[in-house]
């Protein structure tokens, strides 16, 4: 097996082990970036220097028998994080220029780590997901068929670790963006529960459903990672105070006594059936390892894109306010006074999807309208949340697809907002009701004579990250979907 | 169509967004369709249900002591602004 695709966990045990260095796999990776990079378009930036001077630290603290369980892994950072001295553009014109003055608090804690910063990945512009098509810098594309979309909005993310540019990356998700690229590009994507993981640096697009997480090729990784990241953090207000357990340990929970709920709105009109059947086959694999299986109800779920389409756009239009040419990001040339300022500055900076949601944001908070969608949604959020609840009451997971589809060809579904809106129908309601909840490969359609993966959703109570993980990790001892490599990029 | 080209300038007014005449009919039709389909919620029954403030139920607002914390940044901060002058942000003339 070639170095990238070995896992986190591998690569550490490889350099604990000094059976390479962190300077070779930097220098591997940064290899791989420049040759398959252009094509997948799966980078902003590529730091080279800044990877060699961390594998230069991490090699001397290895060679002492000292670092962590990370120190010498190369990881990516979606370009949505700040990187204190390196460009940070949220894949859009706004940003093409900005060079962030601090580190996110996710970006300081994977390098105090000891992780080695490969570059910052492509994404959809200010992370309005799903299509990945939205960004500045062009498309990513899925490698495993470079005509379809790798999910958005953390696509950049997705198509690097997919094609072993990179171990691992980081992504953000609103709502759906870590778990949707992942379940199209064979990863394992985790979001964690809202105020697991600092915001601080992490440039926000709707507050109260953001939440940063990975996506890795194991959910062994996904433990490490989220070990590292996750924590209270004083900088961001919804940060919680909450011990972190040790993820990885409780990976062995065996999945005897598991109880997992159907959720059976996710198995309705619109799901491919060959999706349906590989997900089904999945929580069948499960209920032989000792899970016992019952279906559950959210009869308010199908409510979740709708209320999400008032909630994200609102917090959207508040939050985009900071870009107003004047202090940081695009400036019009020669503006007549300070509107024509604004509105120019924000026109020419701004894409048309990043507008749309901007616009629907404004006017549902505009007076007159306020009651009638802000708030309306948020009862509706309520609802949605005390289903889940409900659902736990009963169960410890809930189970679904992530997505009603394979990936699809570039350029598919842009005419209609809306159609490209009900692709984030599964993987919504976990950000409205600040669950956590992980995408996991489990199988492969064949469509236009390629294989397309396809992902599992467990959803779980808040702060059940471990038993998510345990599950995934379960389930992937028994499945080797995980490992599967697009071909090309062996 | 559930807006119209005037609500949608209006709009576009108020998020201080220029949009160009070309690209206004479009907006005009994908915001209308959003605000169509958003339009279901008006029939869902919410009850007593309260607005969600935070999606952890038993999470308070954190006070911290009124100090300052932060070091002095701004020359750093600036030098992503597309203009300063002596420490100051740079705008057109807002006064006559």
């Amino acid at each position: 097996m070639s170095l990238h695709t070995l896992t986190v966990a591998e690569l550490a045990a490889g350099l604990k082990a000094r059976r390479f260095s962190s300077l070779d796999l930097a220098l591997h990776f940064l290899g791989r970036i420049e040759r398959l990079g252009p094509e997948l378009n799966a980078f902003v930036t590529v730091t080279a220097e800044r990877a060699l001077e961390d594998a230069r630290r991490a090699d001397e603290l290895l060679a002492k028998g000292e670092g962590g369980p990370l120190t010498g892994v190369p990881i990516a950072q979606k370009d949505i994080f700040c990187t204190d001295g390196i460009l940070t553009t949220c894949s859009s014109k706004m940003l093409s220029n900005f060079v962030a003055p601090y580190d996110a608090t996710v970006v300081e804690r994977w390098r105090a780590a000891g992780t080695v910063l490969l570059g910052k990945t492509n994404m959809d512009e200010f992370a309005k997901h799903l299509r990945h098509e939205t960004s500045f810098y062009g498309p990513v594309k899925n490698p495993w068929d470079l005509k379809r979309v790798p999910g958005g909005s953390s696509g950049g993310s997705a198509a690097a670790v997919a094609a072993c540019l990179a171990p691992a990356a980081s992504g953000t998700d609103t709502g759906g963006s870590i778990r949707q690229p992942a379940a199209l590009t064979n990863l394992t994507g985790l979001k964690p529960t809202y105020g697991r993981v600092s915001r601080y640096g992490m440039i926000a697009f709707a507050s109260s459903l953001d939440q940063g997480g990975m996506l890795t090729r194991s959910a062994e990784d996904a433990a490490l990672l989220l070990k590292a990241m996750a924590g209270f953090d004083p900088r961001d207000s919804t940060s919680v105070d909450a011990p972190v357990p040790d993820y990885v340990a409780e990976l062995a929970t065996p999945l005897d006594g598991l109880r997992v709920g159907v959720i059976r709105e996710f198995f309705g009109e619109g799901l491919d059936p060959a999706v349906g059947k590989l997900v089904q086959d999945a929580i069948g694999v499960l209920r032989a390892n000792g899970a016992s299986i019952v279906e559950v109800s959210l009869p308010a779920l199908p409510l979740s894109v709708p209320t999400y389409y008032v909630v994200a756009p609102a917090e959207c239009s508040s939050n985009l306010s900071r870009f107003d040419g004047v202090r940081f990001g695009h400036r019009c040339d020669s503006p007549r006074d300070l509107l024509d300022l604004y509105k120019r500055s924000r026109g020419e900076g701004f894409g048309d999807e990043v507008k749309r949601r901007i616009m629907t944001g404004t006017y549902v908070l505009s007076a007159g309208y306020y009651d009638a969608y802000y708030l309306k949604a948020q009862k509706v959020r309520q609802l949605i949340a005390a289903d889940f609840a409900r659902a736990f009451g009963e169960v410890d997971v809930v189970i679904g697809p992530t997505a009603p589809t394979a990936a699809f060809e570039l350029g598919a579904k842009t005419s209609d907002p809306i159609t490209m809106y009900l692709n984030d129908i599964y993987t919504i309601g976990a950000n409205l009701a600040g669950l956590p909840a992980i995408s996991v490969p489990c199988g492969f359609v064949r469509e236009g004579g390629k294989d397309l993966p396809v992902g599992l959703q467990l959803v779980g109570p808040h702060f059940a990250e471990s038993r998510l993980l345990s599950v995934s990790h379960q389930y992937q001892q028994l499945t080797d979907w995980h490992r599967r490599v697009p071909q090309g990029y062996e | 169509m559930s807006l119209t080209r005037a609500q949608v300038e209006g709009i576009a007014h108020l998020a201080r967004l220029e949009i160009t005449e070309a690209q206004m009919p479009v907006y005009v039709d994908s915001l209308s369709r959003i605000i169509d389909f958003v339009e279901q919620l008006s029939a869902a029954d919410t009850g007593g249900a309260e607005p969600m403030a935070h999606p952890l139920a038993d999470q308070v607002q954190r006070l911290r002591p009124d100090t300052a914390t932060e070091t002095d940044r701004h020359e750093k901060y600036q030098r992503n602004a597309p203009s300063v002058a002596a420490g100051l942000y740079l705008v057109p003339k807002v006064i006559e």
